[in-house]
């Protein structure tokens, strides 16, 4: 594959990417990294209070394994829609650079999900010690967990090709995105499980981030083995979707710097 | 052993914001994909070719410069040297490391600090961290940014930002260098810092295509230059030979402007409560008469000036300014200066004058006529017109200046 190893040989290229993505995102700021743990735990916290409103509603009462699988789904859940936001218009905020310097365009999308990947490792060590801390223990299932968020990086990034691509040609992509993000969260078990909704769970299930959080939550918080179809059919989604995103996103390179 | 090859390249442009509608844009989008790279020859209605079947080579070490008016096609070529841009057709071979002197700020993050654009502009123009740590001090040093280097560059003056961003690109290294027209970057001390690190890759055997409007820098680097026009090789070859026909192209292109901003201007100059005389015409011819629009420096000028007047004039007075397309006038003369008295005027009629070799400088000139009354306070009427060229032969001329004197030069060494 001629496209990749010629990523290989512009690594170092993508790492100031990296580098340089993560330091703007906090400069000027006061909290600076700190960001990276605290949105996270805001995203945590309004999720416990729709959590906490829902069970008042139906009158019962919550435990902590419903709390920590809250926690547990909302960082992946951050991580898929902070990499898809920044690395939609990636492309078109990078034009200056674009039209003046060659390199792999893919490197645009890629550093920006693999930055949001930063911010997700750090935010995944703070919790796990939290979780620790309040015993919510291990099991062997936890070896699960890297090819889940495997699945998940390449799903996001799969997105993220053609997004960033479909964004250059046409701007109303970004602004459909930006919906689509915005209500995304109500169809997709992250405050609640897909197991509430009985009969109806597969179709929740159907969607592959649903079906990634949910065996995230089985093998981190309920020491379960995954659910086997559902996870198949996320790595198949996520492979599939990288691949295709690969294979468009070099078909369209060649004409980046005459349509932007 | 070419550094460079390029080989009958193409590259097609499309006029106009249009883009593609949805529904002619999917079908497209996946037509392209599977039917691979199939652009056809042919234009539509809002493409134009910005390259045509342009085709040339650069020896290791050499000196390219490509020269041309506007939207010739340089830039262009620029990019799809640095494959920024893809061939409509055609292809090219570049051989080591290419590195381009364009926009050199372009990847500087306003946020960041000198420091910290230094390491990420230089990785994106290819050098490797190592690289910069060893270059890092003879950067900011050339820079001259100074005790600056741990500000955001947002707070830097734009003329600081090129500084840093030239000093950035001007270290790299590069087997091939492509510079378009950044020379012009910064004071005086700094553009001299600049040809000085020019001259220095020059002689350090790296392959340059430098692009430039800076005609005596071009001529003065390069060892051999390509000129265009619209799209295509119109010459290459030595600049000295190459250089005139840029000059007379460039001199062509002025003389249609000027024209044309002199026929719109024409009316308003007219306007007045009763027009008494009109100048229609004024036409400049060499010594035979014969009416042209080239003339060569050392060639005589006859410059005539038909009138139209409706009423008796006595004792008008003739006046001409030679004004060059920069709006210097170079030489005037009027009837009265030189003793000829006219009577009167009445109907049509023509007034010569005979200039005997002015010796001006190659460039676009017209004649402003003016016909006053005899105290030389009222002009009866005002003409812009007879535009005219003085072409270039040799490259010389580099001063712009208004004359070319006949000069002998001697020398004496003092005891």
């Amino acid at each position: 594959m001629n496209t990749l190893s010629e990523l290989i040989n512009y690594r170092g290229l993508l790492l100031a990417f990296i580098q340089r993505n993560i330091k703007i995102k906090y400069k000027q700021t006061v909290m600076g990294f700190m960001w990276a743990i605290f949105m996270p735990i805001m995203i945590v916290i309004s999720g416990i209070i729709v959590r906490n409103a829902m069970a008042m509603l139906s009158g019962k009462t919550v435990n902590f394994a419903e709390i920590a699988s809250v926690s547990v789904k909302s960082l992946p859940w951050a991580f898929f829609i902070g990499a898809l936001k920044f690395s939609v218009g990636s492309l078109v905020s990078n034009m200056n650079i674009l039209k003046k310097i060659y390199f792999p365009r893919v490197i645009f999308p890629l550093s920006y999900i693999l930055g949001q990947l930063f911010d997700f490792i750090i935010a995944g060590v703070a919790f796990s010690i939290i979780l620790a801390l309040a015993h919510i223990g291990g099991s062997i299932h936890l070896l699960w967990l890297p090819v889940l968020v495997i699945f998940l990086i390449l799903f996001t990034a799969g997105c993220g090709l053609i997004l960033s691509c479909g964004n250059l040609f046409y701007r109303d992509v970004k602004y459909i995105v930006d919906v689509v993000l915005t209500f995304a969260i109500f169809f997709t078990p992250v405050f609640y499980d897909a197991a509430t909704f009985g009969r109806w769970e597969s179709l929740l299930l159907l969607n592959p981030i649903g079906a990634l959080l949910e065996n995230i939550n089985a093998v981190v918080v309920l020491h379960q083995a995954p659910n086997f179809f559902w996870l198949t059919y996320s790595g198949v989604w996520g492979f599939g979707l990288f691949f295709a995103g690969w294979f468009i996103f070099h078909k369209a390179e060649p004409s980046f710097a005459d349509k932007i | 052993m070419y550094a460079i090859e390029f080989n009958n390249v193409w590259k097609k442009f499309q006029k106009g914001e249009k883009a593609h509608s949805l529904r002619d844009g999917i079908p497209m989008f996946f037509k392209n994909m599977f039917s691979g790279n199939k652009e056809s020859r042919e234009l539509s209605e809002e493409e134009f070719w910005a390259v045509k079947n342009v085709d040339f080579r650069v020896k290791k070490g050499e000196v390219l410069g490509i020269i041309g008016p506007n939207g010739a096609g340089k830039s262009t070529i620029l990019k799809l040297l640095s494959r920024i841009m893809k061939p409509t057709k055609g292809t090219f071979k570049i051989q080591g490391r290419l590195s381009a002197l364009i926009e050199v700020t372009a990847g500087f993050h306003p946020e960041f600090t000198g420091r910290e654009n230094i390491y990420f502009n230089g990785s994106v123009l290819g050098m490797s961290r190592k690289e910069i740590d060893a270059r890092f001090n003879e950067i900011v040093e050339f820079s001259g940014v100074g005790d600056f280097i741990d500000t955001p560059v947002k707070r830097y003056s734009s003329g600081m930002s090129a500084r840093l961003g030239f000093a950035i690109a001007a270290h790299v290294n590069p087997d091939v260098l492509l510079v378009d027209e950044v020379l012009s970057v910064g004071d005086m001390t700094f553009q001299a810092k600049c040809t000085a690190k020019m001259r220095e890759l020059l002689n350090s055997g790296v392959t340059i295509i430098f692009i430039s409007h800076n005609i005596p820098l071009v001529q003065s680097l390069c060892e051999r230059v390509i000129l265009l026009n619209k799209g295509e090789i119109l010459k290459q070859g030595d600049p000295d030979e190459v250089i005139p026909y840029y000059e007379n192209l460039v001199n062509a292109i002025r003389e249609g402007e000027l024209k044309r901003s002199l026929d719109d201007e024409d009316p308003r100059l007219e306007v007045k409560d009763r027009i008494l005389i009109r100048i229609p015409d004024v036409t400049v011819s060499d010594e035979s008469g014969i009416v042209k629009e080239n003339f060569k420096s050392t060639e005589s000028l006859r410059i005539c000036i038909d009138y139209q007047a409706w009423e008796k004039i006595i004792n008008p007075i003739f006046i001409i300014n030679v004004v060059r397309s920069d709006g210097v006038i170079c030489f005037a003369c009027n009837t009265l200066d030189d003793n000829y008295a006219i009577e009167s005027i009445e109907g049509e009629g023509r007034m010569e004058i005979r200039i005997k070799a002015p010796k001006l400088g190659p460039n676009v000139y017209y004649v402003k006529t003016y016909i006053m009354d005899r105290d030389m306070i009222h002009p009866y009427a005002i003409a812009k017109k007879g535009v005219f060229t003085i072409d270039t032969i040799k490259t010389i001329d580099k001063a712009n200046a208004v004359l070319r004197v006949d000069s002998i030069w001697s020398h004496q060494k003092k005891k």
